[in-house]
């Protein structure tokens, strides 16, 4: 069955757990015994509907204050598809939460509450999807009941993003406008009648029509080794196999590929999962392989096909999403994890700080604080294998982690 | 040879990369085993991993000494045909140790101590990551965990500060005397599971499949009978039912569930039409809304 990884997005008030609980409600995932925990918690505290809040917010701390602190991962399926949805908080200080919600996921939906039209919010939802490339977003124009289901309201919103959208880099993202009413369930899963001028698909609809095998299948295949199987044992006593996941392309056997750093060419001999031999592999799976060759590969080194060769490199240009609390700095040091390879870098410079509502940046900045986002350059301890985030989503992006705390602290998108 | 083009399902591929990721960043990995669906699971997927060699780490089981027959005889026949290292603690040197206090009365559980014998298993080996079968679909908060949980040197997960975990990247940096619990099937669901064990046609305990068993009712709930470590009032009666075990954990804590499924194709498509979820069968979780997330806090697993 296909899987589709998808993020929310919306401000505080904006109906996203409704939207979330009326999917899982109108789909008959929520079984009898969530479904009557829900009902006597929102007769508990005086609610006269049902609160879906309580089956998305996991954390005591999330339910005392009524609001998605930390991303929260939930799963449904209809017979063609299996969604995980990653519900992520709305409020600005939990951005770095949105990002990671973002950052695993293939389509985005974000709301908008149609009285309020386009807040300061929804920039930043739409920065974020934008910056991490996020190829599949809807914007759900929710509360379409409480605007007498009007057109104008929803042709509003529309030409507001859509003015946003022209502000974008990434001009390949294709923007879906649904209008909703997440509370009566219109056009969510079922479509709605309440909205005859509308004739779209649901947001299931929609999200059922993805075209999965599409996938984020890119030309170069790229093939960061994780580890190298050495059994030793009678029967495979000169079994040397490379262990990894294949992002981007494909393999097959007989391939001319080179081993990086060292630039070494090799044949791959076989390609193997568990007791099984395969000629050819897709993207996205892992696997272990043997080459004819006996060269010397270890854990972070990259097997690519010979020709389709990375940029190998000690300095970077990138744009940072920051998410500690101890902001960045100008010649700070940190350690920067690159896929399954790792590193030490020092910041040459912060270069601005980028506004999430597209309105421009502010040059030379003194540092970078949490949830801001912003240009940098680095120094890399030793060369790594990347190539832009445009071109390879997997190879162009990294995380720095902060050597006193150990935090995860950045995630950057390499330019 | 096969002709085949390989295409490892997402879910699939991504908990072999986890488990590999494990084993390159952690010194002292550990599996944690407790003979249910979900760490039989597990034990397949760190196979196909690091196959044709062993798997790198060994299985631990806290043992509550409130298991069914069934599941440690399925325990140690499965790490003989395999060849693993299995290391099993009992809670019960605790609890005669007077390090924890066993409960009593009618909802009476050792699920919890186990938390106390898994910290101190923890120190004797100085296991830097635990592996375990965990679910985000299982409960609301297992649903905020990450696929890296740290936990501080008292085993607490500290839920309002969680690393963000960004694409593929896991961050296994930890000081000395924390530890990482491990989830690589975080994103499966209990259908996913059935059907990967169909799939594969992996061996599980018998008490999974429909069989005959004395029983009674509680709370709407139906215990074993035959064991004297479930409590039972003298006016529960005993009747014999056919039932399943949907989860499989402590036997005080775990209800059956009537069902006829004998195979495990009758199991993938009872599962489907199921209207009540997994953990609807287990009591320890609805000791308050918050329960999961309190034993989480405290080093539970």
């Amino acid at each position: 069955m296909n899987v589709l990884k998808l993020a929310t997005a919306g401000s505080v008030d904006d109906g996203k757990s409704t939207l979330i609980g009326r999917i899982l409600y109108d789909t008959n995932s929520l079984t009898e015994d969530k479904l009557q925990a829900i009902e006597e918690k929102s007769q508990q505290r005086g609610f006269d509907y049902l609160d879906f809040s309580l089956a998305t917010d996991g954390l005591v701390a999330e339910r005392e204050q009524g609001i998605t602190i930390d991303v929260a991962h939930i799963y449904f399926s209809t017979p063609k598809t299996s969604f995980i949805i990653a519900d992520t908080p709305g409020h600005i200080e939990y951005t770095r939460n949105m990002v990671t919600g973002a950052s695993n996921s293939q389509a985005s939906i974000i709301l908008v509450d149609a009285r309020n039209g386009v807040v300061e919010q929804t920039y930043r939802h739409f920065f974020i999807n934008n910056l991490l490339q996020v190829k599949e977003v809807v914007v759900a124009v929710n509360k379409m009941d409480l605007v007498d289901y009007s057109e104008e309201k929803f042709n509003q919103v529309k030409g507001e993003i859509k003015y946003l959208a022209e502000k974008s880099d990434y001009k390949i993202q294709r923007i879906t406008f649904i209008p909703i009413s997440a509370l009566h369930g219109d056009n969510v899963v079922n479509s709605s009648s309440n909205i005859d001028w509308y004739s779209g698909p649901s947001i299931l609809e929609y999200l059922e029509g993805l075209n999965l095998e599409e996938k984020e299948n890119y030309a170069q295949a790229r093939f960061p080794v994780q580890s190298v199987i050495r059994p030793k044992t009678d029967e495979f006593h000169d079994y040397r196999g490379y262990a990894g996941k294949l992002y981007g392309g494909n393999f097959a056997v007989g391939d001319r590929v080179t081993v990086l750093p060292s630039a070494i060419e090799s044949t791959i001999k076989s390609i193997n999962f568990f007791d099984q031999e395969f000629n050819e592999v897709k993207s996205g799976s892992s696997f272990t392989l043997t080459l004819e060759d006996d060269v010397n590969v270890s854990r972070g080194d990259m097997i690519v096909k010979s020709g389709e060769i990375p940029h190998m490199t000690k300095q970077l240009e990138a744009t940072i999403c920051w998410m500690d609390k101890s902001p960045l700095k100008a010649s700070d040091k940190y350690y920067i994890k690159h896929g399954v390879n790792d590193a030490q870098v020092k910041i040459i410079s912060l270069d601005n700080i980028i506004n999430t509502d597209f309105s421009g940046r502010d040059e030379n900045p003194s540092k970078l604080s949490i949830n801001e986002i912003g240009k940098v350059q680095l120094k890399l301890s030793k060369p790594l294998l990347v190539d832009r985030y445009k071109e390879n989503k997997s190879n162009g992006a990294f995380i720095l982690i902060d050597p006193k705390t150990n935090n995860t602290s950045g995630v950057g998108f390499i330019n | 040879m096969s002709t085949n083009i390989l295409s490892v399902g997402a879910l699939e591929s991504e908990a072999i990369y986890i488990l590999r990721e494990v084993v390159a960043q952690f010194e002292k990995p550990v599996l944690l085993f407790s003979g249910g669906k979900d760490s039989i699971t597990l034990v397949r997927l760190a196979q196909k991993a690091f196959y044709p060699a062993k798997i790198p780490f060994p299985l631990l089981h806290i043992d509550t000494g409130h298991n069914f027959p069934e599941t440690i005889e399925f325990r140690d026949r499965l790490v003989k045909e395999l060849g693993l290292e299995l290391i099993v603690r009992n809670v019960q040197d605790n609890i005669d140790a007077g390090k924890v206090k066993e409960e009593t009365g009618k909802y009476s559980s050792r699920n919890i101590l186990q938390t106390e014998t898994l910290l101190d298993t923890i120190a004797e080996f100085g296991f830097d990551a635990c592996i375990g079968g965990a679910r985000r679909d299982e409960e609301k908060a297992r649903a905020k965990e990450r696929i890296f949980s740290v936990r501080d040197d008292f085993g607490q997960w500290d839920e309002k500060n969680q690393r963000p975990e960004l694409f593929d990247m896991l961050n296994g940096r930890i000081d000395l005397g924390q530890n990482v619990r491990v989830f690589p099937i975080s994103n499966w669901t209990e259908l996913d599971v059935w059907i990967y064990i169909q799939k594969e046609a992996i061996e599980i305990p018998s008490i999974y499949f429909a069989h005959k068993r004395e029983t009674f009712v509680r709370d709407g709930f139906i215990w074993s009978a035959n064991d004297e470590v479930v409590y039972r009032d003298e006016d529960e009666l005993i009747e014999e039912r056919t039932v399943r075990f949907r989860t499989v954990g402590d036997m005080s804590c775990t209800a059956a569930v009537i069902s006829d499924a004998s195979n495990i194709d009758k199991v993938v498509e009872e599962i489907r039409a199921s209207k009540i979820s997994e953990r609807g069968a287990r009591i320890d979780d609805k000791r308050s809304e918050a329960a999961m997330e309190k034993r989480k806090q405290q080093g539970y697993f």
